[in-house]
């Protein structure tokens, strides 16, 4: 309610005498913690940062969650159906997991391969067992993986049409997506910053500029931008040229909405007293930036970086889908989702599909995070 | 309960045992608790306190219109006469019925504090009255611009007829104000609401508002509850005076009553806190501390804890009843107990 | 309104001569030039054998021997003085017969999709906004949720599917066989709407979705302004109030991001096209960039970016005729 005395702000006022423990605590909080309490009360905000944090620790140490490597091929393996760990069967149940036998057989009406699960072959799966080698977080030399089986090869997710186990590359993939997706939004950070910055902090004829420019790049229309500079990209170029030219990328097109924020809460900030006051004792244009203004919307700038994770995230999977992204043998969702570009994949082995929902749940719990600190970084404002 | 002498065939409206409360996160939080008023044919009542006293809740509820996490107590009762004679009982009504919005509008209006806010900035001034009179009356849409030009020229608006075709940011905050009044009375109301018109504006533009109410009532001969918080503007148009705190009404009688002989400390606190000619040279004094959250009510007499005057284990313990200090004059305080006529 | 007219127009073209420099920079990016390109094109197959001499004499020919400021001039002034977008060396032939009716097609599906998007997001919008905090509105939000966290290549893919093997049809292409080298008729007018539907459902998705958002956003602030309450006290209606008052501020945000809306179509536009195998611009973009054909590319880029920004100069128009407030600050 905007009007007259009905407003919950006025009728909220502090209370002189009996000002309790809770509303001192209140009083005294800084910006932080109050965004945190507030946050505390959001659960869907919460379960999305439970998600994103699970997909990074994954990503991060896929090679020990994945029980292969991405590039391993199981010849005996190709486009095998993704297989659910049972705990049952006739011999009755166990604690341990185990995969039940499959046998493969032709059906000779509709020619199709058909498979049959028996279950009284019981493929036990092993934790901690010991299998391919690699290298954690690219330094220690391991060959432990989470899970694995001794007899046969155990895909959860199924297998792509070089047998490769689709759980491991997902897991892969989604360390190479989501830190292309914090580069990008890193570099459009900075870049934001300092075209943004400079514009708001110094106005005029700069700005003028400046928002023209601003302007050009919102108008295009941004993935045929994404596009054309990734066309650029030379063919031998390596996959690790190709990853940082991405992020690059993603960033040259993701600044301008972070520097139009920035610029309209320095341009209004910039006349306020106590900035005024930092100018007048001599204090240089970036001390007063980093020191008196950063601090005053910092909130809403992570508000703001959290909620362009989902577009440079699709943006990253719409570009390697078409061709012009990433490519492999570097494996991210969208490079895994080429495999899943026409109908008959849909029919044939829908699984392909298992990294679009990767894709799916990290933009969800994105923007329920990037919701939720929204509505958390406004401290001071009254719930209705 | 109250004024128990008078004849309450003369009441235009009688509210009895009015409670509202809200529905929100903090849980449920009591605006107004349990009070009695009512507004007698052709005359003024007055309704003061500070913000969050309950005062704009109760009377939006006579027409219903609170927000949707309102609750009106199921014993509350607001009686009203419908031009018709027949006595209607306004809490029964559905919401948004066609009853009631026969009765908003065409027997009860309501102005505002903010004029520019009351109007939408897309249709001109002369849409919004049109919209009233066409809902209302059985004219034509050139009748209807007719009745809304005489009205503009009523309120005392110069131009009338070009001012029609305005929108409400090209006309000055008392212009707008006065547009209100005509959207308001354009229908004839038997009873009009004005909360907090001259608030917003400064203060030759409010005692030409002030007049102006004062002399359409004259011609009309509506009903009027002005609320406000400023003692010193009803006394120049009030009849009778109720004085609100935190929900509950705590002192009532004419407006000499509450000016000359205020009782409450509340009501001598509010009067000390408003500059007037006659006092030049004295100090304004502020009432102490802040009228207190609703989430946490204090229990016994709500002033009790910025009352200078408070008696320990008396006042913070329960609720005073009234005392009837004159036929007209009531005050619900500890400190008058004793004195009952 | 005459004077509001000429700045707007102004602006679109500052802003369209920036957008033509940067095109043209992004024209240039792609490592080797136009000759090579064009000659292994040309020439690949032939067995002919190309010397440096011949790439030179085909840079001279094609004006590439200039520097890139004088070329920019010639590109430009091409375009605007005669309509030329150069050669599309993939196609052995100029842009403008490549694009030409395309150009129409297009402009159909942004023209269908936006109306799509409007006709679902407002009247829901304003619906979830009256019932807030309801089941319905409640699904709504989800559905935004899943809006704009489906990928569109995704649902492409699956709306594919369904059509084929729920209803047996084919909705690839924007002509069935028959209609599709046939001239112009309103059967074959017929044709193209019925192929436009899922093309127009699938881009309205994340707009549909944005806007809904936007819609119900601002309808909550509007129902609870003073001036509703208002209307309410002089007896109107609910549902008359409701459309005339809330309901016509909550178009506004929507009218001023109309262009918004035709970046994020034109946007998922290649890659949908790309599967679901429409005859448009957004399709050819994507061929042209992966074959290099940088003067088609750059002409697509322009021209639908040309649509936004024209897109953007309608919705400032339709804005100053919606809101009495903006002819004010305009002076």
């Amino acid at each position: 309610m905007t009007t007259t005395n009905l407003s919950p702000q006025e009728e909220q006022s502090p209370v002189t005498q009996t000002e309790s423990k809770e509303a001192q605590r209140y009083y005294s909080a800084t910006q932080f913690q109050l965004i945190w309490w507030r946050f505390r009360k959001h659960r869907l905000g919460q379960a999305g940062a439970l998600i994103l944090l699970t997909m990074a620790l994954a990503g991060l140490f896929a090679e020990f969650f994945g029980p292969y490597s991405g590039i391993t091929r199981t010849s005996e393996a190709v486009l095998v159906a993704p297989q659910a760990p049972r705990f049952c069967n006739d011999d009755g149940c166990a604690l341990r997991p185990f995969l039940p036998g499959v046998t493969a057989e032709r059906n000779m009406e509709t020619l199709r391969m058909e498979t049959k699960i028996d279950l009284s072959v019981r493929r036990d799966i092993y934790f901690f067992i010991k299998g391919e080698e690699y290298k954690l977080l690219g330094i220690f030399k391991m060959n432990t993986h989470l899970f694995g089986i001794e007899e046969g090869s155990i895909h959860l997710f199924g297998t792509d049409s070089l047998g490769r186990d689709i759980f491991s590359r997902a897991l892969l993939a989604t360390r190479t997506s989501l830190s292309i997706g914090i580069f990008g939004v890193i570099i459009a950070f900075v870049l934001a910053l300092v075209i943004g910055g400079t514009a708001g902090y110094f106005g005029g004829g700069l700005d003028y500029g400046i928002q023209r420019l601003t302007e050009v790049v919102r108008v295009i229309p941004v993935i045929p931008l994404y596009m054309g500079l990734a066309a650029a990209f030379p063919k031998e170029w390596s996959s690790t040229q190709v990853y940082f030219a991405m992020t690059l990328v993603l960033a040259l097109v993701g600044w301008p909405t972070l520097a139009r924020r920035i610029r309209g809460k320095l341009l209004s900030l910039r006349g306020e007293d106590y900035v005024i006051a930092a100018r007048l004792s001599g204090a240089g244009p970036s001390r007063i930036i980093a020191r008196h203004l950063l601090p005053a919307f910092m909130s809403y700038i992570i508000v703001d970086l959290v909620i362009s994770f989902p577009f440079m995230l699709l943006s990253e999977t719409a570009l390697s889908f078409v061709g012009l992204g990433l490519r492999p043998p570097t494996v991210s969702w969208g490079v895994l989702l080429q495999d899943a570009q026409t109908v008959r994949a849909i029919e044939q082995a829908p699984w392909l599909f298992i990294p679009a929902l990767f894709v799916i749940i990290a933009v969800l719990s994105f923007t329920v995070l990037g919701d939720g600190l929204r509505d958390a970084a406004d401290p001071y404002q009254v719930s209705n | 309960m109250a004024n128990p002498k008078q004849n309450t065939d003369d009441n235009l409206l009688e509210v009895k045992n009015l409670k509202i409360s809200f529905k929100t996160d903090e849980g449920i939080i009591t605006a107004v608790d349990g009070i009695d008023f009512s507004v007698k044919r052709g005359q003024t009542l007055g309704i003061v306190g500070e913000s969050g006293s309950g005062k704009s809740v109760s009377t939006w509820s006579i027409m219903r219109l609170l927000p949707k996490n309102s609750i009106i107590d199921k014993n509350s009762s607001i009686k009203f006469q419908r031009k018709s004679g027949k006595v209607v009982e306004m809490t029964k009504f559905k919401k948004n019925g066609r009853e009631l919005r026969k009765i908003r509008g065409g027997e009860v209006a309501l102005i505002f504090q903010e004029p520019m806010s009351s109007f939408s900035p897309v249709y001109t001034i002369g849409n919004q009255i049109m919209e009233a009179v066409l809902h209302h009356r059985d004219v034509t849409k050139k009748e209807a611009e007719e009745i809304a030009v005489d009205m503009l020229d009523r309120v005392g608006i110069s131009n009338p007829r070009q001012r029609f075709k305005q929108y409400p940011y090209e006309l000055s905050g008392g212009m707008r104000q006065r547009a209100m009044i005509a959207v308001a009375l354009s229908m004839n109301p038997s009873l009009l609401i004005a909360d907090e018109p001259t608030t917003s504006l400064d203060v030759t533009i409010q005692a030409q508002i002030l007049e102006l109410m004062n002399e359409l009532q004259e011609d009309l001969g509506m009903s009027i509850i002005f609320i406000t918080h400023n003692l010193g503007v009803i006394a120049q148009v009030a009849d009778e005076i109720n004085v609100m705190y935190l929900g509950k009404i705590v002192e009532r009688g004419t407006t000499k009553d509450i000016i000359h002989e205020p009782k409450h400390p509340y009501t001598q606190a509010l009067l000390k806190a408003i500059p007037r000619l006659d006092r030049i040279g004295e100090r304004l004094t502020a009432i102490r501390g802040d009228i207190p959250s609703p989430l946490s009510r204090p229990t016994g007499c709500p002033f009790y804890t910025r009352c200078g005057k408070v008696i320990p284990g008396v006042c913070d313990v329960k609720m005073p009843e009234s005392t009837h200090l004159s036929d007209t004059h009531t005050v619900y305080c500890f400190l008058h107990e004793e004195k009952d006529v | 309104m005459v004077k509001f007219l000429v700045q707007r127009t102004i602006g679109m073209i500052i802003t369209m001569f920036f957008v033509s420099m940067m095109v043209f920079a992004i024209m240039e990016l792609p490592p080797g030039d136009y000759a090579e390109r064009w000659a292994f094109r040309k020439f690949s197959g032939t067995g002919a054998q190309i010397t440096e001499a011949d790439l030179d004499n085909i840079r001279a020919n094609f004006g590439l021997d200039r520097p890139a400021p004088e070329r920019y001039f010639k590109w430009i002034s091409g375009i605007v003085l005669h309509g030329d977008f150069g050669e599309a060396f993939a196609f052995q032939t100029s842009v403008n017969n490549v694009i030409g009716q395309k150009i129409w097609l297009t402009l159909a599906i942004l023209f269908f999709t936006l109306v799509v998007t409007y006709l679902v997001s407002i009247p829901v919008g304003i619906y979830a906004a009256v019932r807030r905090n309801s089941i319905e509105d409640y699904a709504l939000t989800a559905f935004s949720y899943l809006g704009f966290a489906l990928p569109n290549f995704l649902l492409a893919l699956v709306l594919l599917y369904v059509s084929i093997t729920v209803f047996d049809s084919s909705v690839g292409g924007l002509f069935s066989p028959e209609y599709a080298d046939a001239p112009w008729s309103i059967d074959k007018a017929k044709d193209l709407l019925s192929h436009l539907v899922i093309p127009a459902i699938i881009l309205a998705w994340s707009a549909t979705a944005f806007q809904l958002q936007t819609v119900r956003a601002t309808m909550l602030d509007e129902l609870n302004t003073l001036s509703v309450t208002a209307a309410r006290a002089r007896g109107v209606p609910e549902w008359k109030l409701l459309l005339k008052y809330p309901a016509r501020l909550a178009i506004n945000p929507v009218v001023s991001t109309m262009s918004f809306d035709a970046n994020r179509i034109f946007s998922e536009l290649p890659i949908v096209a790309l599967v679901l195998g429409l005859p448009e611009l957004g399709e050819l973009l994507l061929k042209s960039y992966l074959d290099l054909d940088m003067f088609v590319a750059g002409a697509i880029l322009l021209i639908l970016t040309f649509m936004i920004v024209f897109m953007n100069f309608l919705s400032d128009i339709f804005l100053a005729i919606l809101d009495p407030r903006v002819k004010l600050i305009e002076g």
